[in-house]
């Protein structure tokens, strides 16, 4: 089990409370994770990676374990304690003014 | 009774103003989609119940939400606008060949008929239509494809498709504009294009009457002559007597010809209103006065309303999506405000009185005549 923490306008969209608990198969990756979080809730689809390739929106960033992971290839394997859901898998809008 | 009800998009979410038909007390309710952009909220002429929504922010992009029920609840649908086949290019700022990349649907314009059609105007400049009630979207990409498109470049405030006009007369006319590159006309439904800038003068552009690169801030149209367009250019208030074939000035007396929306009286196709702003540096109205100005002639004679609105230390802008009239027998107008007013008119822009004062910046403002 997963546990994925969305920034506060993704929840509202989505109209999540909390964390969200993923059961993911296979590898636990950040597109593994990413592709199960878009099939629970298809209205996320593009509002964190893009429709066409799925890279990354730029002001959009991955943490875990308190490491920056927005830069990782998405097909590398989480922390294992991530795997586990001991820590979450933390989806952060980037700090902007305005 | 019947009502209206306003539609108000805003830099941080949408907002709902609905009214009895005396329009005097108003019910406000919002922030709906809070903390993202609302660049545009319209009602389906077909269906008053149907809504769509342009929702987007920089850290998400672009969300579509349709209503079925008058925007008391709503439903995220697809959001995805893929250029159609190998996207190419148009200009950048720096004349260098530039990929066409989505940012946003600026304006969301449902078909006069049927609910489940819409269209959306994109930036990067596009057209796109949805017959499923938003559920999945294609470009109509012969507008993007004419054959001006690499040569397109954009404005300060982005290369924005931000008018669409379906003809209520003519079954496959539209009209669609685009800053920086002008106005559009489709007469097969979208599948083919033909600029129509002939008679704009442009002074910021190499080649004043070029036949593409106007900066057109808005067109508007009154249902009953079709023919007639209206159209507030970056300078310049125009009109074209034969669908956009040929324009000719009608500025007349106005303080200044700089301004962003143009509208037209629910009732009377010669009523026509514009809110001068002082120039293209300073986006704010001349001597901190805000005023309407009002022509019943069709253009050319211009009066200043403004009766209930600021008359001194005034600097906020109205942009080109944030005007609009209902269809009551007392046409009312409305106009939002880059610092947050909407104010209204029940007579036909004679009187004003803000309905509120304090929203974030307004980018739009729809309305609806409720039965």
């Amino acid at each position: 089990m997963i546990r994925v923490v969305l920034p506060a306008h993704l929840r509202a969209l989505a109209r999540i409370d909390g964390e969200v608990e993923l059961d993911v198969t296979g590898q636990v990756t950040q597109c593994s994770v990413l592709d199960a979080l878009e099939e629970r809730y298809p209205m996320l689809r593009g509002t964190i990676r893009n429709h066409d390739g799925g890279k990354r929106r730029a002001f959009i960033r991955f943490f875990a374990c308190e490491q920056d992971l927005s830069h990782q290839p998405p097909d590398t394997p989480l922390p294992d304690v991530v795997a586990i859901g001991a820590e979450p898998y933390l989806i952060i809008g980037a700090m902007a003014g305005g | 009774m019947s009502g209206v009800r306003l539609l108000v998009g805003t830099r941080k979410g949408a907002f709902v103003l609905t009214s009895d038909g005396k329009r005097q007390e108003w019910d406000v309710s919002g922030p709906h989609f809070a903390g993202w952009e609302i660049y545009h909220v319209k009602g389906s002429p077909a269906d008053p119940d149907r809504l769509y929504a342009s929702q987007s922010s920089s850290w998400s992009g672009q969300v579509i939400q349709r209503s079925d029920d008058g925007g008391r609840s709503w439903e995220p649908v697809d959001n995805k606008f893929s250029y159609d086949g190998v996207p190419g290019t148009h200009q950048w700022y720096d004349g260098t060949p530039h990929p066409w990349e989505f940012a946003r649907v600026w304006h969301l314009e449902p078909s006069l008929d049927d609910p489940d059609t819409v269209y959306a105007g994109v930036e990067d400049a596009g057209l796109f239509k949805s017959a499923d009630g938003g559920r999945s979207w294609q470009e109509l990409a012969a507008l993007r494809g004419h054959d001006s498109g690499p040569s397109w470049q954009p404005g300060a405030g982005g290369m924005c498709l931000h008018t669409i006009i379906l003809d209520p007369a003519t079954p496959g006319r539209m009209f669609a504009a685009i800053s920086a590159a002008g106005a559009f006309r489709s007469d097969d439904a979208g599948q083919s294009w033909a600029p129509i800038n002939h008679g704009l003068q442009s002074e910021g552009i190499p080649d004043p009457d070029a036949e593409v690169g106007h900066c057109v801030h808005r067109i508007a149209m009154h249902p009953s002559r079709p023919s007639v367009l209206y159209m507030q250019k970056h300078w310049d208030v125009m009109r074209s007597d034969d669908a956009g074939g040929s324009w000719h000035e009608i500025s007349g007396n106005l303080p200044t010809d700089f301004g962003f929306p143009i509208d037209v009286h629910a009732h009377e196709p010669d009523t026509v209103y514009v809110v001068p702003i002082k120039s293209d540096a300073e986006h704010f109205p001349p001597d901190g006065k805000l005023r309407v100005y009002r022509s019943r002639t069709g253009g050319d004679e211009w009066e200043p309303l403004t009766n209930g609105l600021p008359q001194e230390h005034c600097y906020v802008n109205v942009l080109r999506d944030a005007m609009a009239v209902d269809s009551l027998d007392s046409c009312g107008i409305y106009f939002g405000t880059t610092g947050g007013q909407v104010y209204a008119s029940a007579d036909a822009g004679d009187s004003w009185d803000p309905i509120v004062r304090d929203l974030p910046a307004v980018l739009s403002v729809e309305t609806q005549t409720l039965p």
